[in-house]
């Protein structure tokens, strides 16, 4: 699992902050939306304009209470502190945050292997504008310019802290990727890290021995994607025994991963780190949520991906190959096993329905997800049933996707993907025979291989309308 | 004649709002230049609102309870495209894009806003002697401060430019300089009137409240301004106390607690008063108990931690980036350090350290916690208190006005104008000063009624009573 030098191991613990996909913001009416143009979601509270108070959005609040119920987390009453620091991104200069009292606290959250990661908090806060630097450095020291836009102040957002209970770079990222299909299965977050929608910090430190204390953590940034999740945390890892096997010590720090670079590099020592001067937010009540609302928030939440997982592997059976499993695994954490579980309840085969889900409907993004289940359902039926060969059950599914659902069979016939009757396959397929002896008389000998190309040539006479296995039936039959 | 009395002459059309809006403004316009009470004057726009009001009437239309009354502001109220500065540099010439709560409230009523008047700095002060803008007189005698925060608004009322204007009281910013400008001065309760709009001292204390000449007047205002607001989640949710219908209900049967730690280092006279203050209310049939909280002794300290440390956070935002002044630096922080260091006065500066170091790692639990636990003592000390006593009766200042100059490079001397009525802030409770009687120097004497959250009822019966009474 680890590549690291023998003897070591490596402590990692993850911060995740997710924006809630509310339709408006923490502590105002402004419409919480990504890519609008900059500085037109905003007003006087979110722009922290002299005078402006704060007033809780519900929606966020119950959002908080999806992802720490989903999170196995004791739900609490809670209170609100301001965290103090300059930077022009902070409309206020300080952030409204949750501190000592976190709606969210000890919960823990199961890896696919079997490890428990505890999860010590998952509190809301308020998110911060987005500051750009033109020209010198492009940083904000040293830029020529730097513009900042707000649409992005005082979108909700929870951060989940878990507990040091991470072993290896791909551990961290399986964290990460069970987190994100947690927090998209509650609802309360869409989990999208190239939108920044959901941004990963990790804590790293070494140690030689499982059993020695923890060695110095340094606090990596700038994690946009799985990807770099696990290379970050498994760079930082190398660099720290590298550093400590020549004699020297780690410092406590936050260090900036680079992408392109595959380097962490230091962003602001320990001495360096900001005294935030939390206190007690006054312009906010303490909030404590009624046990009922709790439970029926609770009660709401569907099957959470582990659950999920369990229900379609069974479904898969104990056959599956080590790839079936793999596409199932995907399309429970990609979300999509709704449509997998949908066409199996009509009758299609677990088999193929989750290799439709991981292999093509995946493949369709954002589009793919707003597809009526049932339409897909019907599609699996029909290339159940013969009446669409695989490649033109794909074909469809794209002009049902596109379309945005609908009946497949009005897509299969615009196609002309009208299934040949046998009367008419076995014509061409004699055809074919007729055409190829060598081939045939090789394939009769006993060389399979030649069956996929009699049926490529049937394909290709009958332009993709033939059932591929009507095809091979026909071969196997003919051939005696 | 009272603000009731001519909002209805006005609403009956027997009186035109232009008419007494143009006297208010011939008022400011005649003495103000002595007294600068206003750091902005709205003549066009206040005639112009008070021609609306009168064609209302005109169309048969009642244009509210406060139909064209005249009422001033002070300068850290948000008033939609007016110059809202709280007498500061940094915000100098800053016109906010929405209208704070009351000022919404006091439009819809038919008020007439007629300006914004002069304070200390971000209300950080007792004198009105730190503004950025200069000082304003004590229209009593020219030569003595108004008191402060809210300096102005008292002085206007004083001065007769304004029968009613706006404050608010962190400390004591409205009842200290209504004492030391003999107008009536109020601090409701905390979460009574919104606090949306109100720029940010110290938010746990913070309240808007009235001036006024008369307690009716206060009355008046007051009812008009409160109220549950949903953009302050600080605010209450009671029903608004029905104080001008409850105002003639007398002090036959209270109890009210004549408390010795709220006349701890006044002068003599002011002790006097007081007394004399505590015979009017039992000549009406009130039990006086004297009564001690010496709880209330450690006020004073608390608050000079837990309200500059919430201001050190409420004025972080005046860092040049989005609103107000810029002094440009070589790089943000540069430009910061020379907003911030450019733009605010001495007082302010001294307070944002303050509170930065009240709330540092490693200070925090001597000095912020410490005044929170002493801030519950106060507020249990006051539960006791109450469940003796109805109201309790104190000074509320500890001295007549003072000289212009005499305390600015004093600060713990400043400080101290406000022993008695910090108290009341930390509680959460109303409080209000009514002029009672005049000192040696010819100034007028405030005395302190104080009683428990939401008893503003009681609170303004026992004020009309000591006011009937009154030996100015």
């Amino acid at each position: 699992m680890s590549t690291l030098p023998e003897g070591w191991n490596m402590v990692v613990g993850l911060e995740v902050h997710t924006e809630l996909k509310t339709n408006t913001k923490l502590f105002c009416g402004c419409a919480n939306l990504f890519g609008d143009e900059p500085n037109t979601n905003v007003c006087p509270v979110c722009l922290g304009l002299p005078g402006s108070l704060p007033v809780l959005n519900a929606t966020a609040v119950e959002f908080a209470i999806r992802i720490g119920l989903a999170l196995h987390c004791d739900v609490r009453p809670s209170t609100f502190h301001r965290k103090n620091y300059f930077y022009p991104d902070q409309p206020k200069d300080y952030q409204i945050s949750q501190y000592d009292e976190p709606i969210n606290a000890e919960g823990y959250l199961d890896l696919p292997d079997g490890t428990r990661v505890r999860i010590e908090r998952a509190h809301m806060e308020e998110d911060t504008g987005k500051t750009t630097h033109l020209g010198g450095t492009g940083r904000i020291h040293g830029s020529d310019e730097s513009l900042v836009d707000y649409n992005r102040a005082g979108v909700p957002l929870v951060e989940i802290v878990s507990g040091p209970d991470i072993r290896s770079a791909a551990q961290a990222r399986a964290y990460a990727a069970e987190l994100r299909a947690i927090l998209v299965a509650s609802g309360a977050s869409d989990g999208r890290m190239e939108e920044g929608s959901m941004r990963v910090d990790a804590n790293v430190s070494v140690r030689r021995g499982e059993d020695a204390p923890f060695g110095t953590r340094c606090e990596i940034k700038n994690l946009n994607s799985l990807r770099s999740v696990q290379r970050a945390v498994e760079y930082e890892a190398l660099r720290q025994i590298t550093l400590l096997e020549a004699g020297g010590t780690v410092n406590q720090e936050t260090r900036h991963w680079d992408e392109d670079a595959g380097k962490t590099h230091t962003l602001r020592s320990k001495e360096e780190a900001y005294d935030y001067r939390y206190f007690p937010e006054p312009d906010l009540v303490p909030l404590d949520p009624p046990a009922e609302q709790i439970a029926a928030i609770g009660a709401a939440l569907g099957p959470m991906p582990a659950e999920r997982r369990a229900t379609l592997l069974a479904l898969l059976g104990e056959g599956a190959s080590d790839a079936q499993v793999d596409q199932a695994l995907s399309a429970v954490e990609q979300g999509l096993d709704r449509f997998a579980l949908a066409a199996i309840d009509a009758g299609a085969p677990a088999l193929l329905s989750v290799a439709r889900v991981a292999n093509e409907l995946a493949g369709t993004g954002a589009a793919g997800e707003q597809l009526p289940e049932a339409d897909f359902a019907a599609l699996l039926l029909m290339e159940h049933a013969g009446e669409l060969s695989a490649t033109q059950a794909k074909a469809v599914l794209g002009d049902l996707v596109a379309a945005g659902g609908g009946d497949p069979k009005e897509f299969a016939a615009q196609r002309g993907f009208e299934q040949l009757d046998t009367g008419a396959l076995d014509a061409v397929l004699d055809e074919v025979i007729a055409a190829h002896p060598d081939e045939w008389a090789r394939y009769c000998e006993g060389d399979d291989k030649l069956a996929g190309f009699f049926t490529g040539k049937v394909m290709a006479a009958t332009k993709g309308q033939a059932d591929g296995k009507a095809v091979n039936a026909g071969l196997r039959a003919r051939k005696g | 004649m009272s603000v009731r009395d001519l909002a209805q002459a006005i609403r009956s059309g027997h009186e035109s709002a232009v008419a007494v809006t143009q006297r208010s403004l011939d008022a400011i316009a005649a003495q103000d230049g002595e007294v600068h009470a206003f750091l902005d004057v709205q003549a066009e726009q206040a005639l112009a609102h008070a021609a609306e009001i009168d064609a209302a009437v005109a169309r048969g239309e009642d244009p509210g309870r406060l139909a064209g009354i005249p009422v001033a502001l002070k300068d850290n109220l948000c008033q939609r495209g007016e110059v809202t500065s709280c007498a500061s540099k940094i915000l100098a010439g800053w016109r906010p894009p929405y209208d704070a709560t009351v000022v919404t409230k006091l439009r819809s009523a038919g008020a007439i806003a007629v300006g914004k008047t002069n304070m200390d700095e971000f209300a950080m002060g007792s004198s009105t002697e730190n503004s950025a803008f200069g000082p304003t007189l004590n229209p009593r005698d020219l030569s003595r401060v108004p008191g402060g925060s809210s300096g102005g608004s008292a002085a206007a009322v004083a001065a007769g430019m304004v029968p009613l204007s706006l404050g608010s009281d962190t400390g004591g910013s409205i009842r200290q300089p209504a004492a030391l400008c003999g107008v009536v001065g109020v601090k409701p309760t905390y979460g009574l009137v919104s606090r949306y709009g109100l720029v940010a001292f110290a938010s746990s204390l913070d309240q808007i409240g009235p001036f006024a000449n008369s307690v009716a007047d206060a009355a008046e205002l007051l009812e008009v301004i409160a109220g549950h607001d949903e953009m302050d989640s600080t605010s209450l949710a009671d029903p608004i106390p029905q104080i001008s219908a409850h105002l003639d209900d007398g002090v036959d049967g209270l109890k009210i607690g004549l408390c010795s730690d709220l006349l701890n280092g006044c002068d003599e006279e002011v002790v006097a008063s007081v007394r004399h203050a505590a015979e009017t209310l039992a000549g009406q049939g009130a039990e006086i108990v004297d009564i001690a909280i010496p709880e209330l002794g450690f006020g004073l300290s608390a608050y000079y931690l837990l309200a500059p440390a919430e201001a050190s956070s409420n004025l972080a935002r005046y860092d040049g980036v989005r609103f107000g002044n810029r002094v440009d630096g070589d790089d943000v922080t540069a430009m910061n350090t020379a907003t911030r260091t450019q733009g605010f006065g001495d007082e302010v500066k001294r307070r944002i350290m303050l509170g930065t170091y009240a709330l540092s790692a490693g200070y925090y639990d001597a000095y912020y916690g410490q005044a929170q636990r002493v801030r519950t003592m106060i507020i249990n000390a006051f539960a006791a208190a109450y469940g003796k006593v109805d109201l309790l009766l104190g000074a509320t200042a500890p001295t007549t006005a003072f000289p212009v100059g005499d305390k600015v490079d004093d600060p713990m001397a400043m400080y101290l104008s406000d022993i008695c009525t910090i108290p009341t802030n930390l509680a959460g409770h109303p409080a209000m000063s009514v002029p009672f009687a005049t000192g040696a120097d010819g100034l007028p004497i405030g005395v302190q009624l104080l009683g428990p959250g939401m008893s503003e009822e009681r609170l303004f019966a026992a004020a009309h009573v000591l006011e009937k009474g009154a030996r100015a």
